[in-house]
C-alpha cells in the first residue's frame, strides 16, 4: 500500500487513474477509484462494468488507465476479470507469465445498475468460483450515466427519472437491496462498506488495502453520492457521504467469512435521518406534510438496521 | 505439465470428443464454458481429460453463456490461448459478446454444435445459431463429419491466432447428426498436432504489466466507422490465411480443405449448394442422380465468413440452374445462402436459375430422396431454361405443399 497521509495526497496519486477523464466535477467515482488502486504496490488488471466510469474513462482514443482494463458490457465485469484471472493463474503454472518478478492483483469496478441488477448474476457467479479478485460497487443508487434511472439500489422515496414524484407518487416505492449482506451470503472471506470521505478516508483504503490482500473474492461496496443525480452542490460529495454514515444511512461494516461482522465506524450520536435526506434535492419532496409518513418510516428502517448491525457484531456472528 | 494421451491411429469418436481432443492437444491455457445440449459432452470430455491430468490449462465452469464468452474474453485480453464450446441457446446468450470478441481482435475459438432456436423448444440440429452469429464479425469453418471437426478445430487456432488474421472462429457441426455419430478419426499424435498448432502469440496482453494496455474503449461518431471497416477487412483478408494453413494441413495430414468444397461440379449443369452434414446425404442423391443422367454436383462453402462469393461464383460458372439449401428458418424471405450464392452470380456477371429449399429445421430428417426430389426439380428448371419450380420450397415438411414464389 502507498504511503500516504492524508486524503489530498490521493489527489496527487495519478500514477495509475489519471486526470482529465469525464466524470461530473464532484463525482465520487474517481475518489474511491484512485483510493482503491492506490492501495496495493501490486500490478493490476481492471475490468469496468459500462457506466459512468467506463464512458468517461477510455474514449477512444485517450485513456486515463495506466493499468491494464478492460470493459466489455454492462453485465459481466466480473465474468471479464474471473476470465484474466484464471489466464494469470493458467500462466503461473505453465511458466509463461510475462513479468514472472510482479505479483498481478485482479479488480471489477461496476455501478450498482451493473452490480446490484443486471450484473449480478455474473458476480454471484464469479464470487461461488472462488477467483482471486476485489469487486468494488460504486453505489449512486442509479443509473447515472443514462439520466437518472432507478436500480434495486434506490432508496425508499428517491425520485429518479423513472420513479419521478408526481401528483399522485413520492418516487421510489421499494427500499434499497441490502446486496452487501447477500454478497456475504456468498461466503466471501472479505465484504466491506465504504464512503469517499473526508473524516474516515483511511477507512475506504485501508479496506481496499485488505481486500486486496486476501486470497479469494472479496467485495467493497462503496457508497458514492451523485452531485448529478442526488442533486447535492458538487463541492458537498465528501459531506453527503459522511452525512450517510453519521446518520446510520449507510453504515461502515466488514464481514470476514461470511460471518465475523464488525462495525469500522461507529457515530458518536446518530444524526436524524432527515440531516442526510434534506440535503438531497432527489427527496426533497419528502418533506412535504402528506410525504412526512416516509421521512419516519427511513428512520425506523434506519435504526432497525444499525440495531441489527450492533447486534450481530456483539455477538460475534 | 499435461501427460500424453496415447492416440490410436484410427479413433472411434463422434464430433464432440473429436472437438475436444482437439482443444486437448491445442493446450489451450483458459477454457471457460456453460453445458448445452447437443455440445455438453466436448465440455464433459474436456472435464475428464483434466481431471486424469490431461490438461494443465485452466478450466472454468461458468454460471452462463454469456457469463462463459465474457470470460473468454478477458482471458484472452490477459494474453494466452482461449476456447469454448456451445450451441443453440446458448450461443444466443453470447451473441452480444461474440461482436466485443471481435471487435477486441481477440483469437478465441469457439467448437459450435449446431442446433435449432426455440420456440419451440428443439435439441436438434439446424443452422439457426450459425445464422443468428453471421454478422459477428467471427470466422465460421463448416465440419461435415467427426474427422472435420477434428482437423477444423485445430485449424482454427492456427488461423485465428495468426498475426495477419487475429480475429475469434468457430467450427460448427451438426447437432447430434455429427456430434454423437461416432465414426472414425485419424486423429494426430499430441506432439504433432500441438506442433501444427503451434505456441500462442500473445498481442497486447493485459497481464504484461509493464505494458498496461486499455480493452474496450469507447468510440462514437469520430472513430466507430473506421474501427468497424478495420475489422471487417480483417475478415475480408482472411483467405489466403485460410487456405495457407488448410495447405500446410494438408502437406501434415493428407487431407485437403478448401474455401468452397465441390463434388461431381466440374461437367455438372446444375448444382445445389449446402452445408453440414446434408453434403454428405447429397453426395450420394449426386451418384444416384447422374446414374439417371442428370448431370448435377454440389457446392459447399467451407468458410462462411468471410463468404468466399467470388470463388463460389467461379466454381459455378457453368451451371445453368442452382437450388441453394438453408438448414435455418428464413423468417420472412428466403435463405441466407440462397441469397448470398445469388448476389455471388450476380457480382460475377453471371446468371443461373435460382431456386431455395429450407430443409432439416429442428433436426428434421432429410433423406437421399429428398434431394433426389430437389435435383430433379432443378433439372426441370434446366431444361426449360426459366423458373419452373417455386422460388422457395421446404423439404419433408408435413401438411399440404408450401410454397413461395
Amino acid at each position: 500500500m502507498k504511503n500516504i497521509t492524508n486524503l489530498k495526497e490521493f489527489a496527487c496519486t495519478p500514477d495509475r487513474f489519471q486526470g482529465g477523464h469525464r466524470l461530473c466535477p464532484g463525482c465520487a467515482h474517481s475518489m474511491i477509484v484512485r483510493e482503491v488502486v492506490n492501495a496495493t504496490d501490486d500490478d493490476l488488471v481492471i475490468s469496468t462494468a459500462t457506466g459512468c466510469l467506463e464512458v468517461c474513462s477510455a474514449i477512444y482514443p485517450y485513456t486515463s488507465w495506466d493499468v491494464s482494463w478492460i470493459h466489455i458490457g454492462f453485465e459481466n465485469a466480473a465474468a471479464a476479470i474471473s476470465g484474466a484471472e484464471a489466464m494469470y493463474k493458467a500462466l503461473s503454472k505453465k511458466n509463461k507469465l510475462y513479468n514472472p518478478d510482479k505479483r498481478v492483483k485482479f479488480v471489477a469496478f461496476g455501478g450498482d445498475g451493473g452490480t446490484y441488477d443486471i450484473g449480478f448474476q455474473s458476480l454471484s457467479g464469479a464470487v461461488e468460483r472462488g477467483h482471486d479478485f476485489l469487486y468494488v460497487c460504486l453505489d449512486n443508487e442509479n443509473y447515472a450515466n443514462t439520466g437518472g434511472q432507478r436500480s434495486s439500489s434506490t432508496p425508499l422515496g428517491a425520485h429518479t427519472t423513472t420513479t419521478p414524484r408526481g401528483r399522485v407518487s413520492y418516487g421510489e416505492k421499494q427500499r434499497k437491496k441490502d446486496l452487501t449482506m447477500i454478497m456475504a451470503a456468498h461466503g466471501c472471506p472479505y465484504v466491506a462498506t465504504a464512503i469517499p470521505s473526508t473524516k474516515h478516508w483511511k477507512d475506504l483504503a485501508v479496506k481496499a488495502a485488505k481486500a486486496i490482500e486476501t486470497v479469494g473474492p472479496t467485495f467493497i461496496n462503496a457508497l458514492s453520492p451523485c452531485t448529478t443525480e442526488w442533486k447535492f452542490k458538487p463541492e458537498e460529495t465528501t459531506e453527503i457521504a459522511d452525512l450517510a454514515v453519521e446518520t446510520c444511512a449507510f453504515p461502515l461494516y466488514e464481514i470476514e467469512d461470511g460471518r465475523k461482522l464488525r462495525i469500522t465506524y461507529r457515530p458518536k450520536v446518530k444524526l436524524p435521518i432527515e440531516e442526510y435526506l434534506s440535503r438531497q434535492g432527489r427527496f426533497s419532496h419528502l418533506f412535504k406534510p402528506e410525504n412526512k409518513w416516509i421521512i419516519a418510516e427511513w428512520q425506523k428502517q434506519v435504526d432497525e438496521y444499525w440495531d441489527y448491525l450492533q447486534r450481530r457484531e456483539e455477538a460475534g456472528v | 505439465m499435461a501427460q500424453k494421451y496415447e492416440l490410436k491411429q484410427r479413433e472411434v469418436w463422434d464430433g464432440n470428443l473429436a472437438a475436444a481432443h482437439a482443444l486437448r492437444q491445442a493446450q489451450v491455457d483458459v477454457v471457460a464454458a456453460y453445458p448445452i445440449t447437443p455440445s455438453t459432452p466436448i465440455v464433459q470430455n474436456y472435464a475428464q481429460f483434466l481431471a486424469d491430468g490431461y490438461v494443465d490449462g485452466e478450466f472454468v465452469m461458468v454460471e452462463s453463456e454469456h457469463s462463459a464468452m465474457s470470460a473468454c474474453v478477458g482471458a484472452a485480453a490477459a494474453g494466452g490461448r482461449v476456447a469454448t464450446a456451445t450451441s443453440s441457446q446458448g450461443y444466443a446468450l453470447m451473441v452480444e459478446v461474440l461482436y466485443q470478441a471481435s471487435g477486441m481482435r481477440l483469437p478465441i475459438v469457439m467448437t459450435v454444435v449446431n442446433r435449432a432456436l426455440a420456440s419451440p423448444l428443439n435439441i436438434h440440429g439446424d443452422h439457426s445459431d450459425l445464422y443468428l452469429g453471421r454478422d459477428a464479425g467471427w470466422i465460421h469453418l463448416i465440419a461435415n463429419n467427426p474427422q472435420e471437426a477434428y482437423d477444423l478445430t485445430l485449424c482454427a487456432f492456427r488461423i485465428g491466432e495468426d498475426e495477419r488474421v487475429r480475429l475469434p472462429v468457430t467450427t460448427n457441426q451438426d447437432g447430434f447428426l455429427v456430434s454423437h455419430t461416432a465414426q472414425v478419426v485419424e486423429p494426430l499424435s499430441d506432439e504433432e498436432a500441438y506442433k501444427f498448432v503451434g505456441d500462442y502469440k500473445p498481442k497486447y496482453p493485459m497481464l504484461d504489466t509493464k505494458n498496461p494496455v486499455t480493452y474496450g474503449a469507447q468510440t462514437e461518431e469520430e472513430w466507430h466507422f473506421e474501427h468497424k471497416v478495420n475489422q471487417h477487412k480483417a475478415l475480408m483478408e482472411s483467405f489466403p490465411v485460410i487456405e495457407e494453413v488448410f495447405s500446410e494441413f494438408e502437406k501434415l495430414t493428407g487431407r485437403k480443405y478448401n474455401l468452397v468444397e465441390t463434388y461431381k461440379l466440374d461437367d455438372a449443369d446444375i448444382a445445389l449448394v449446402l452445408m453440414g452434414s446434408a453434403f454428405e446425404t447429397a453426395m450420394l442423391a449426386v451418384d444416384k442422380a447422374r446414374e439417371e443422367g442428370i448431370k448435377v454436383g454440389l457446392l459447399m462453402p467451407r468458410v462462411f465468413r468471410p463468404f468466399p462469393y467470388n470463388e463460389i461464383a467461379k466454381k459455378l460458372k457453368n451451371v445453368k440452374a442452382v437450388a441453394a439449401l438453408d438448414r435455418s428458418a428464413p423468417m420472412g424471405t428466403t435463405g441466407a445462402l440462397f441469397n448470398e450464392v445469388s448476389a455471388a452470380l450476380m457480382a460475377n456477371g453471371q446468371s443461373a436459375i435460382m431456386t431455395n429449399y429450407i430443409y432439416g429445421l429442428g433436426g428434421r430428417d432429410t433423406t437421399v430422396e429428398h434431394i433426389l426430389e430437389v435435383i430433379k426439380e432443378t433439372n426441370e428448371n434446366k431444361k426449360a431454361n426459366k423458373r419452373v419450380t417455386p422460388l422457395q420450397g421446404f423439404i419433408n415438411l408435413r401438411g399440404p405443399k408450401l410454397s413461395f414464389n
